[in-house]
């Protein structure tokens, strides 16, 4: 069994955690539900190993435990699976396997033959039928799962925490997993699964443990307790959100989105989103809602051009039709695009704030070819008063600014092209309280001055105070349109959340 | 926020590698008497003209994150289809004749070839993703295969006077190639500092990503570069082969190593973003002078390479201390 007293987690002057007591119990499947950022991920890094600073204790078998880093702990005995699985591709399923614990001779030799047949062994039990030799590249992301599992058994993992582990593989080999986790929870193993998909909870888990906002708010039989309840249970806290009072009257349509799909790009037959059809209008701000893996981000990056093979569907801006294959194109069709990543698609941090904000619109900058300087400075002068960016010069490295003004810069680059349509990507992930409400009233000018905004966010009362209308999207479906009048927490979690 | 402290040490890291080149002159100066001359002066400067054209252009490449290790086996084939052009023109096996080329018109067809080879280089890592570094040693081989083909493995020589102008002529006192160097220098400092698509050089160098979301065509941009940067390797091509009054097949050998030599003294980094032409001259230069020295101080060919390689790791190790630092 493993225990948790009391652990707390800050980040900076961010609590992530406080006090997690639970109980994981051994030859039990215990579910670990929550929304975005409930605190589950960093929970789970915590008994991993990968945070290594926290307040409280764990125990396991009555032990108390700490892990000063992720081997540590898996040599006591806990393993985890992530979503993002950690094999290396051209090494083989035995090399993976024994990856950092090789079988070696006397002199230092690997013992091939012994690790591929120990490694045989484990994936008969996995009613995986694949040589060990095969290697990682040449297997699904399904048979990569069951690697990761197998090399979990080899470690003689007692608790073994799975995160998301249905988000992508099939339903055949969904059917195979959960005969595995019913054989290792026989074998007396703690499984640890985490999931959003409600139904595969209630078919799977014997227990579940509730988080929001850091805090464990339940914990209990999976059998005592109703879908309706557990949802509601997420979902309790009562945040006082001031609604926007519904500026936009009915304005004209800007954008139409017909049956926007999206194939993925190595698994067939599966699809990322699913016809997906909305409108916008002028002035309007639609909130984009979902939990991890619903593909709100594909969708933005579909309309702006980021998918050109993989994508299909229709998109309009002021009732004609578009054709868009690249950025450019979306550009040129007034829209853009803050994508949910700053550092890595947002800014070349290595360049000043001015060249980041101009960037997009050099075109304009330029007379009889050349880049105009003046007209550049007071392009980024603009914006910097504008937007309150905090900064010395405009010759100030992007990198060297704060998260808040680091996402102001990128807003400016973005609104220096005018555009119709603001497509926005988690605009106010990690960045403080103050930069957060600067930006939300940003926003909102920008609508009441006429744009459309789509704006995706995992934040509950960002969605519900700056939205007039939210989309809810589950697993690349769009589950339900909800004007602002009727949204609260708990009916867009009902519509996040997938049942079956 | 800058403290006059950090702008005093990053003003300091910009005119690194002009002390460096400051100090080596001092300290050959001080070593011998033949160096702080006007005629080594040029001389120096005549020797490093065409390291410098190629440069420039591989200084675009790696800006943008790429690199170009063609640029040598550009040269010769350039040198030596300027060369062809100029003393046998073009065979019609047809109607058996001849098409003539005037010196302009052998010179922009070598330019246009080099143009026309490097455009390939860009094609085929834009159009199928090959790395650049591996797009680029098959074109090395390729282009030299080529030469050979084109020469029959024999030099072509005695190009006529007015050709030799290119490469040995002097105006107002000073070389025609520190012309020519010192107009391809400006015209590069132009394209970087003053235009939309020397801005798009460095974005593309410094956030591909980010590049890419902001709208800019990344492959047009990349061909463009590379491009340049084979007519800048036919440009010293037609130099060396006008210096030498004939185009050698085996020419240029190396010369990219040389080239990326001076990038790279010249603060540039090789993973892109960062990093000038101007510094690129710079590098040249004390590449240059540190040749020049050497030779002057009677000291062995062997030891010379010794002394090179360890120039350019020990530019880049100081150039990466005061990257951590930051």
């Amino acid at each position: 069994m493993l225990v948790t007293r009391n652990i707390s987690k800050r980040f900076g002057g961010v609590i992530a955690l406080s006090s997690i007591n639970m109980e994981l119990h051994a030859g039990k499947v215990n579910a670990i539900i929550g929304e975005n950022g409930a605190g589950k991920s960093t929970l789970m890094k915590i008994l991993s190993g990968v945070h290594t600073e926290y307040e409280g204790s764990i125990e396991l078998n009555g032990k108390a435990v700490k892990f000063r880093n992720t081997k540590e702990a898996e040599d006591a005995g806990i393993a985890i699976i992530h979503q993002e699985l950690n094999l290396v591709p051209y090494l083989s399923i035995a090399e993976n396997i024994f990856l950092g614990r090789e079988l070696v001779d006397a002199f230092g030799m690997v013992k091939a033959k012994l690790m591929d047949d120990k490694t045989a062994e484990l994936l008969a039990k996995l009613n995986l039928t694949i040589h060990p030799d095969t290697k990682i590249a040449a297997l699904k992301v399904g048979q990569q799962q069951l690697v990761e599992i197998a090399k979990a058994l080899y470690t003689n993992a007692e608790v073994i925490i799975m995160d998301e582990p249905t988000s992508a593989i099939s339903d055949k080999e969904v059917d195979n997993l959960y005969s595995i986790i019913a054989q290792l929870k026989a074998e007396g193993k703690t499984i640890v699964y985490i999931s959003h998909k409600l139904k595969e909870l209630f078919a799977l888990a014997d227990r579940f443990v509730v988080l929001r906002d850091g805090c464990t708010v339940d914990e209990g039989n999976m059998n005592s307790i109703t879908q309706d309840e557990l949802i509601h249970k997420m979902t309790g806290r009562k945040i006082a959100v001031e609604k926007r009072t519904a500026h936009f009257n009915n304005g004209t349509e800007l954008l139409s989105v017909k049956n926007i799909s999206l194939k993925h790009s190595f698994i067939r037959f599966k699809n990322i989103l699913n016809n997906i059809s909305f409108q916008l209008h002028k002035g309007e701000i639609i909130g984009v809602y979902g939990l991890m893996g619903a593909g709100r981000t594909e969708l933005m990056e579909c309309i702006f051009g980021l998918h050109p093979k993989n994508s299909s569907g229709e998109v309009m801006v002021n009732s004609s039709a578009q054709k868009i294959k690249c950025p450019a194109d979306a550009i040129a069709a007034g829209i853009a695009l803050v994508p949910e990543d700053r550092k890595l698609h947002g800014l070349i941090l290595n360049q000043t704030i001015k060249s980041n904000i101009s960037i997009t619109i050099l075109q304009k900058l330029e007379s009889w070819g050349l880049l105009n300087f003046k007209k550049e400075k007071k392009l980024a002068h603009d914006y910097i008063s504008k937007l309150s960016i905090k900064t010395s010069s405009d010759q100030n490295l992007a990198r060297n600014l704060s998260g808040g003004n680091q996402q102001k810069i990128v807003l400016a680059k973005w609104m220096a092209t005018h555009p119709q349509i603001l497509l926005l990507d988690e605009p106010t992930r990690g960045i403080d309280v103050n930069a957060k409400s600067e930006i939300y009233k940003l926003i909102k000018m920008l609508a009441d001055e006429g744009m459309g905004i789509i704006m995706v966010s995992s934040e509950m009362s960002e969605i519900l105070s700056v939205s007039d209308k939210i989309l809810v999207m589950t697993e690349g479906q769009l589950t339900a349109t909800i004007p602002i009048e009727e949204a609260t927490e708990a009916s867009i979690l009902k519509y996040a959340i997938h049942k079956n | 926020m800058t403290s006059p402290l950090k702008t005093y040490s990053t003003s300091l890291k910009r005119f690194q590698s002009l002390i460096a080149l400051a100090v080596l002159c001092i300290v050959l100066s001080i070593l011998s008497d033949k160096f702080f001359t006007a005629d080594n002066g040029l001389n120096v400067l005549r020797q490093i003209a065409v390291n410098i054209c190629i440069a420039t252009g591989m200084t675009l490449i790696v800006l943008t994150g790429g690199i170009d290790l063609s640029v040598g086996s550009i040269l010769a084939l350039c040198g030596a289809i300027t060369a062809g052009l100029l003393k046998n023109g073009i065979e019609v096996p047809a109607s058996n004749t001849f098409i003539g080329f005037t010196l302009f018109g052998a010179v922009v067809v070598g330019l246009l070839a080099g143009f026309l080879l490097g455009w390939f280089n860009g094609f085929t890592i834009t159009k199928f993703n090959v790395p650049p570094f591996v797009a680029t040693l098959a074109m090395l081989t390729i282009a030299r295969g080529f030469t050979m083909l084109y020469t029959k493995g024999h030099p072509i020589s005695n190009l006529g006077d007015s050709f030799a102008i290119i490469g040995t002529g002097w105006w107002l006192g000073i070389p025609v190639p520190v012309y020519i160097a010192a107009v391809v220098v400006l015209a590069t400092v132009f394209i970087t500092q003053k235009t939309k698509i020397g801005r798009y050089i460095y974005a593309i160098g410094g956030n591909e990503q980010a590049a890419k979301l902001s709208g800019i065509n990344i492959k047009k941009v990349k061909i463009t570069v590379y491009a340049i940067a084979g007519a800048l390797a036919a440009l010293g091509g037609i130099i060396v082969t006008s210096r030498l009054d004939s185009a050698q097949p085996n020419a240029g050998i190396s010369y990219e190593l040389d080239a990326i030599a001076a990038v790279v003294i010249g603060g540039t980094s090789l993973s892109g973003g960062k990093g000038s032409v101007w510094g690129t001259v710079m590098g040249a230069v004390i590449i240059g002078v540190l040749n020049n020295g050497l030779v002057l101080l009677n000291v062995s060919p062997f030891w010379q390479q010794v002394v090179k390689g360890s120039v350019i790791l020990l530019a880049v190790i100081i150039d990466k201390a005061g990257e951590n630092k930051e």
